[in-house]
């Protein structure tokens, strides 16, 4: 029972709301408001079990004294400190929740993701090779973009990299990721249908599918 | 020496990037925005062309690593959103996004004296991140119940008339991540509301698909998309700011790339002389 009562609640909103979308009638329509507001209920729940993992996880880290286990202190603290700052004095504009947000985890993820800018010309110089005539094109596109993308290639003669570069954009890229596209999108299809039936298994916990 | 200069210490890079971004913001020197994008342009048209009054969506779909590319157009789009006397509905399906709606709209609606709840609204966050989108398709005020300051946005003037999706003009989704693809197919798709979107240069081989389909109706692209708005509205900003730094990284690193390459054919040259 305990795994065919959450396969048949499954089938059954899974059909529900691939119905709902061909019949415009109130009364289902009424229903898939009422399923809107229990998936975000649901979803609220959801938050609370992710904060509550990511809790245990850290503690467990701290008293088996895994590697690392200083940054999960790290992590609690300033779990601790946010929440506390979130739930008695709020997180309106203007707060302490809000300037820590501000000028403490604004300037921490600008840093990190800042850092990409130093890899990627290292990168670059080191594995960016002309090695074949794939590697050639791709090195091509790249340095047409790379300059198509900035002002200064207005004022190369004879060659309009920013149309050259629109177009690298909008044919080949949009022709490869068309073709990737419609690759997933008949994956989740399948993988929908196959939860659906039943015959996907795994998100109801200890292992896979059929 | 082409050897060594192949294996050179990789901090040299490092060192050379950090000057090349940095020195920009000290001097006076400024890049221009280049030619105009068809996309951002049409972004612009599409504001231009709504009347006064006309509710629209600037979705808040991004975080602080985020901030240096899409910062500046969220400004830039709510200058030209307010100054246009329309309604700016402010809202976020990523939780990071109602304090940087408030960051980068407060002051701009300050500057063109537009006030809260009555030009502008900051509708904050709901877990959940399709269903709020399929949600609002029903009824915007039940899934955003108050605004991010806690007022009931049932009674705040610049909700008066608003539904769902069939009142609103236009929906631009500012992103960092793949929430474009959840307004295209929830919001998009189903009650053929106009989208836009505005994301970061990395993401942007992703979303020419739906510009291309015309599911996207303007596409703002990184700092470049931010400078080119800047320009159209006749405001620069930071967008101007860091296309400086960006130019110039550019060049560096096409130079990197030459020397890289002159060098590793040098040298696998040499070798096969020397077997």
């Amino acid at each position: 029972m305990r795994l065919q009562i959450p396969i048949a609640m499954g089938f059954l909103a899974g059909v529900f709301m691939f119905v709902q979308f061909f019949i415009p009638h109130q009364m289902i329509k009424a229903s898939f408001k009422d399923a809107l507001d229990w998936a975000i209920i649901v979803g609220g729940f959801a938050l609370v079990l992710g904060l509550g993992s990511l809790f245990r996880t850290h503690v467990e880290k701290i008293r088996h004294r895994r590697e690392g286990f200083g940054y999960s202190f790290v992590t609690l603290i300033s779990f601790a400190v946010m929440f506390v700052f979130g739930i008695v004095w709020k997180t309106d504009p203007g707060t302490v929740f809000d300037w820590l947000f501000m000028n403490v985890q604004v300037p921490l993820e600008a840093t990190m993701f800042s850092l990409l800018a130093f890899f990627i010309a290292s990168a670059a110089y080191r594995t960016f090779r002309a090695r074949s005539v794939e590697a050639t094109l791709l090195l091509l596109a790249a340095v047409i973009v790379m300059l198509g993308r900035v002002p200064i290639s207005d004022k190369i003669p004879y060659l309009n990299l920013h149309e050259i570069t629109e177009w690298i954009m909008m044919v080949p890229t949009v022709a490869a990721k068309r073709g990737i596209l419609f690759g997933v999108a008949l994956g989740a299809v399948a993988t929908a249908l196959r939860i659906i039936l039943g015959l996907e298994r795994s998100h109801l916990g200890g292992g896979g599918g059929q | 020496m082409w050897k060594k200069l192949l294996y050179f210490d990789r901090r040299i890079i490092f060192a050379l990037i950090a000057l090349v971004v940095i020195i920009p913001f000290l001097t006076e020197w400024r890049a221009s925005h280049g030619q105009i994008t068809p996309s951002t342009q049409n972004l612009y048209n599409e504001i231009e062309s709504l009347k006064p009054g006309t509710p629209v969506m600037l979705v808040f779909d991004y975080g602080p690593s985020g901030m240096p590319e899409l910062h500046p157009m969220a400004t830039a789009l709510a200058r030209h959103i307010l100054s246009r006397d329309l309604r700016l509905l402010g809202l976020a399906i990523v939780i990071t996004g109602p304090s940087l709606c408030h960051d980068a709209v407060t002051p701009v609606a300050e500057e063109l004296d537009k006030i809260e709840g009555v030009d502008w609204v900051n509708l904050g966050w709901v877990p959940g991140f399709v269903l709020p989108i399929t949600q609002m398709g029903e009824d915007i005020k039940r899934t955003y119940p108050t605004d991010f300051q806690g007022r009931a946005t049932a009674e705040l003037p610049v909700m008066a008339g608003i539904r769902d999706y069939q009142d609103i003009g236009l929906i631009i989704d500012l992103a960092a991540g793949n929430a474009p693809g959840a307004w295209i197919a929830y919001a998009h798709d189903p009650y053929k509301v106009k989208l836009a979107a505005g994301i970061t240069a990395v993401m942007a081989t992703d979303y020419y698909v739906y510009l291309q389909t015309g599911q996207l109706c303007g596409l703002l692209n990184g700092l470049k998309g931010a400078a080119e708005y800047e320009h159209l509205i006749g405001k620069k900003g930071f967008g101007y700011l860091g296309m400086s730094s960006q130019s110039v990284a550019h060049l560096v690193i096409i130079l990197f790339v030459i020397i890289g390459n002159i060098g590793y054919f040098t040298v696998r040259r040499r070798r096969r002389g020397s077997e």
